[in-house]
């Protein structure tokens, strides 16, 4: 009973959960999903009969008096083994068939994708390169996916250092970011909204907090969004702002259209425009952004970003340049 | 040409049997007795001391998780924990816990008078020990393993984690591996050799056929993670591009070698403690196990299929679909064995005359334990739907189910059912009920949750999470049953201590058992039987009753031509499948050299480790000698033919 009532808990509590994949919003997951909730119905039932069996089994046994060891003859026992054992055998084979059956369905989209991504998985963050036919259009971000709704994407996941791993539970399954390799899957969202997306394979100190947001924008909004990506950055080379990011920066940090041009840390082109901050860690606010500068072991201990102890002006002046990229 | 004597004088025989085998007095006594019961006590005391030191390393995981975004343990400490956890639990406890009941009842079960190789036993327990050290001596230096049990390359590489961590873990690990498979080796031999005559392997006790199991698949199994971890040290000390991406590596063969390890370790963990329950739950159900030979074959089967399910633990790794299938298909197949031996369980519940025990208690328990880890492991089978499941906490559910509930409810009720055998004693009842309701209920709170957690999205191996997953609660849930779970093998530790001290005399068969080491005296006398045992029947201290064969077991002093084989320390040798005596076995007195061979052999890796090279002389050279000592031959030590004279 317990466990029925922890399970109707978790059937509605994991609607409400940024990494719940019950409720899903894509044709792969909604597939995963109902085969997970039909082998959960199996689970419980399984778990129901069984819990039945014993306890009568036990409610029958309970009062014996005689404890005598006599003869025993086991031939109707042994029968029920064997009709137990058969109704079993006959339900796996039908998950697993079942199993094949949706593994078939989604592991290729039903149309050719037309948007292929690059995910490159590091410690701690996911560099992002949207790809092109036309090279002027391909550009590289970080930490966040923009998709547009209702067309299967395509996702290039490799890895620059150790093992990650690519979930974005409501939209799709797991798929591992492995040095040397480039894996393929896919992802399609049936609307638009942000979904989390977390490593799900263990990395390092800072794997908790190895998250990234996927928006899912639609059609027009995604064309725009992709244009504007492409826009040069807004301000002056002048920029006394821009001069202090210059200096304390962008030795690891690029902004595309300025000197920035450092490749160990995020690309902070349009950084105005994401949710997050730090991997998933923080929403992206001024007053995050200033507190994440100079404390970023506090807040994410091991992380590659030195504390830079910088000024207050200075973290001024990077804070009100970053979030003015739109 | 030995001759089998007749029982004369019990009393003399008993003191002449007593002085040939009895253990020397004082310290040297303490290193060098080959004695298997002694030797399984330590296996056992041993294996639970790491029980409690890696869940004292779950409960600080525990606080840390207990409430989103805490500060108690930093992810580097987080992460030495759950490594440390992980193995600790996999290498020190679970394997060796199961070898210390089966070294200390497979004599007694099988009727012979020890293993088949007393001294390597005595190995198996020294390596065991001091490779548990090794394991631990970085944990106060804060440089213990910390990257997970299953130490997936490139993160365990020296580039991305500097430390002697993995040093210690490659090398731990590949000395471990020599105590495992000298165990496997002699409980291999010690089967196929050591029995009583008449012990025909269709008479075999279920804990035997699943140790028998788990022993043939760890000398397959462990060969692969010894060379995966000597690969990766390698790699780490020496330059070699095994798995270095950089030289041409590969990752992913880390992950083969590992869980082609991993996977039949994990049945090598649950069989034998599947054989206890098989063995002892129908004690009190006073009636044998209905479907013996089904639960016998489903034991092997179990093994056989379970080396075909290694790339269930790599679903996500992007392996090619149609192999994924493949072994997605085989992980369903496996559990057909295991729902064979659960419905032979319940059909001996359903059809016997019941006594609520403390350890009848421990093993009904299990059986509802294992349904819940065999259903959610059910649900991982399925490759589409693990692509969901896997890390995440509904993982951490099934394992715990799987390893607490078929290999530490097993242990303890097994523990409370042979107590009185190993000590004379009766443990107390009515502690022991607490104990078990205590466990039970703190496990099912600690660990039911995960699932929910599990499938609200919570990944594994985090050290902390945001609130806004809304998994706090649950989290809260786990901590407080994990520490009322503590409190349960708290309760069980208490009832052992009392019930050594004063617990009631057990008499030699308080259960009323039908197996051969409850014919002996509690504790048995250090050479087990006084006369070899002749078994008729797979249930010879119930065979008056069964009635089941004509013939009846021959036990105890008071048969007069019974095999008594007092002219040495000696067992009697038998034919592998029928069991016929063909052979008196001469067995070894107590030596030191077990224990002077594993001292130079932590010597050896002490050296590796910290890479001196006059310390890996040493105890290299020190490993010479001792094994040139240990083979050469004894004057006398060779088998004779023996006539036997029924």
């Amino acid at each position: 009973m317990a466990s029925l009532f922890l399970f109707t808990v978790a059937l509605s509590g994991c609607s409400g959960s940024p990494l719940g994949y019950l409720d899903a919003t894509s044709p792969i997951a909604g597939a995963i999903a109902s085969l997970g909730l039909g082998l959960t119905a199996i689970s419980i039932a399984v778990c129901i009969v069984v819990g039945v069996l014993l306890v009568v089994a036990l409610w029958r046994g309970r009062r014996a008096h005689d404890l005598a060891i006599t003869p025993v003859n086991d031939r109707t026992a042994i029968r029920w083994i064997g009709f137990g054992v058969a109704i079993s055998t006959v339900f796996l084979v039908g998950s697993a068939v079942w199993t094949l059956l949706t593994v078939s369905s989604i592991s290729q989209p039903a149309q050719a994708s037309a948007l292929s991504i690059d995910v490159i998985g590091q410690e701690w963050w996911w560099a992002v390169k949207y790809r092109s036919s036309n090279p002027a259009r391909e550009f590289i971000t970080a930490n966040q996916l923009v998709i547009p709704v209702g067309v299967p994407v395509q996702i290039n996941l490799t890895s620059k250092d150790v093992i990650h791993s690519f979930w974005v539970p409501k939209l799709g399954g797991k798929m591992d970011m492995i040095p040397s390799r480039t894996n393929v899957t896919w992802l399609q969202a049936d609307k638009v909204g942000d979904f989390r997306g977390q490593c799900s394979e263990f990395c390092g100190l800072q794997h908790a907090n190895m998250a990234f947001n996927v928006r899912v924008l639609s059609k027009p909004d995604f064309e725009a969004w992709w244009d504007r990506q492409l826009l040069p950055t807004a301000g002056s080379g002048d920029d006394p702002r821009l001069k202090t990011f210059l200096v304390r920066c962008a030795a690891c940090h690029t902004i595309r259209g300025t000197p920035a041009g450092g490749i160990l840390g995020p690309d902070l082109s349009h950084f105005g425009d994401r949710e997050t901050i730090a991997s998933g860690l923080m929403t992206n606010t001024p007053a995050n952004l200033a507190k994440w500068i100079n404390n970023t072991q506090t807040i994410k201990p091991g992380v590659k970003m030195p504390e830079l102890h910088m000024l207050a002006s200075e973290i001024d002046d990077v804070t009100t340049y970053l979030e003015g990229l739109k | 040409m030995t001759t089998v004597q007749p029982n004369m004088e019990v009393t003399s025989t008993r003191q002449k049997l007593l002085d040939i085998w009895e253990t020397a007095p004082g310290l040297y006594g303490w290193l060098a007795t080959v004695d298997h019961k002694t030797i399984g006590i330590r296996y056992l005391c041993t294996a639970f001391f790491f029980l409690v030191i890696g869940g004292i390393e779950a409960l600080a995981m525990r606080v840390q998780l207990a409430q989103p975004d805490l500060k108690i343990l930093s992810p580097d400490a987080y992460n030495q924990l759950f490594s440390m956890h992980g193995t600790t639990m996999m290498f020190l406890y679970a394997l060796p816990m199961l070898s210390g009941f089966s070294n200390y009842l497979w004599p007694l079960m099988l009727g012979s008078r020890d293993m088949a190789f007393p001294r390597l036993n005595a190995l198996s327990y020294w390596v065991f020990l001091f490779a548990g050290i090794f394991l631990y001596i970085s944990f106060p230096l804060g440089q213990a393993p910390n990257g997970g049990w299953f130490a997936y390359v490139p993160n365990t590489s020296l580039e991305y984690d500097p430390g002697i961590n993995m040093d210690v873990f490659a090398l731990g690990l590949v000395f471990l591996g020599i105590s495992t498979v000298v165990g496997s080796a002699n409980f291999i031999v010690t089967l196929l050799r050591c029995r009583a005559p008449g012990m025909s392997v269709n008479r075999l006790p279920i804990l035997v056929w699943g140790t028998l199991t788990a022993s043939a698949a760890n000398l397959l199994a462990v060969p692969a993670v010894s060379l995966a971890c000597a690969m990766l040290w390698l790699d780490r000390r020496y330059g070699t591009h095994f798995f270095d991406v950089k030289g041409g590596g590969q990752p992913l063969l880390w992950q083969h070698l590992f869980w082609i390890f991993g996977h039949p370790w994990v049945y090598a963990l649950v069989l034998p403690a599947m054989g206890i329950v098989s063995d002892a739950l129908p004690v009190f159900c006073r009636r044998p196990l209905v479907g013996y030979t089904l639960v016998a074959i489903s034991t092997v089967a179990t093994m056989i299929l379970g080396f075909g399910v290694w790339v269930h633990h790599m679903f996500a790794t992007g392996l090619p679909v149609m192999s994924l299938s493949f072994f997605s298909a085989a992980s369903f197949i496996i559990a057909i064995p295991s729902a064979i031996a659960v419905f032979a369980w319940i059909a001996t519940i359903w059809t016997g005359k019941l006594q609520f025990t403390t350890p009848f208690l421990f093993f009904t328990g299990f059986i509802m334990l294992f349904v819940i880890g065999g259903v959610s492991g059910f649900m991982t089978a399925s490759v589409a739907l693990d692509w969901q499941l896997t890390d995440t906490y509904f993982i951490v559910a099934h394992l715990h189910y799987v390893l607490l509930g078929i290999n530490v409810f097993p242990v303890v009720g097994g523990l409370h059912f042979w107590f009185p055998k190993m000590s004379g004693r009766m443990m107390d009842e009515r502690l022991g009920k607490w104990t078990f309701w205590t466990m039970f209920i703190g496990f099912n709170a600690a660990f039911f949750p995960m699932h929910v957690t599990g499938l609200m999205g919570m990944p594994r191996r985090i050290y902390t999470y945001p609130a806004d997953m809304g998994v706090g609660w649950l989290n809260m849930l786990s901590t407080l049953g994990a520490f009322v779970f503590a409190v349960g093998v708290f309760l069980f530790l208490i009832n052992v201590a009392k019930s050594l001290k004063s617990g009631a005399p057990a008499g030699d068969n308080p259960w009323d058992a039908p197996t051969l080491e409850w014919a002996t005296t509690s504790p048995p006398p250090v050479y087990n039987f006084a006369t070899i045992p002749q078994v008729a029947s797979r249930y010879p201290l119930w065979e008056d009753r069964l009635k089941e064969t004509e013939e009846r077991s021959i036990i105890g002093d008071a048969v007069r031509d019974g095999m008594v084989l007092d002219k040495g320390k000696e067992t009697i040798g038998v034919t592998p499948l029928d069991a016929e005596p063909n052979v008196v076995l001469k067995m070894p007195g107590d030596s030191i050299l077990p224990f002077l061979l594993s001292v130079g052999m932590t010597g050896l890796f002490f050296g590796l480790l910290a890479q001196v090279i006059w310390l890996v002389a040493l105890g290299a050279v020190c490993e010479f000698g001792v094994l040139a000592l240990w083979l050469t031959p004894e004057p006398h030590a060779a088998l004779e033919e023996v006539e036997i004279h029924d």
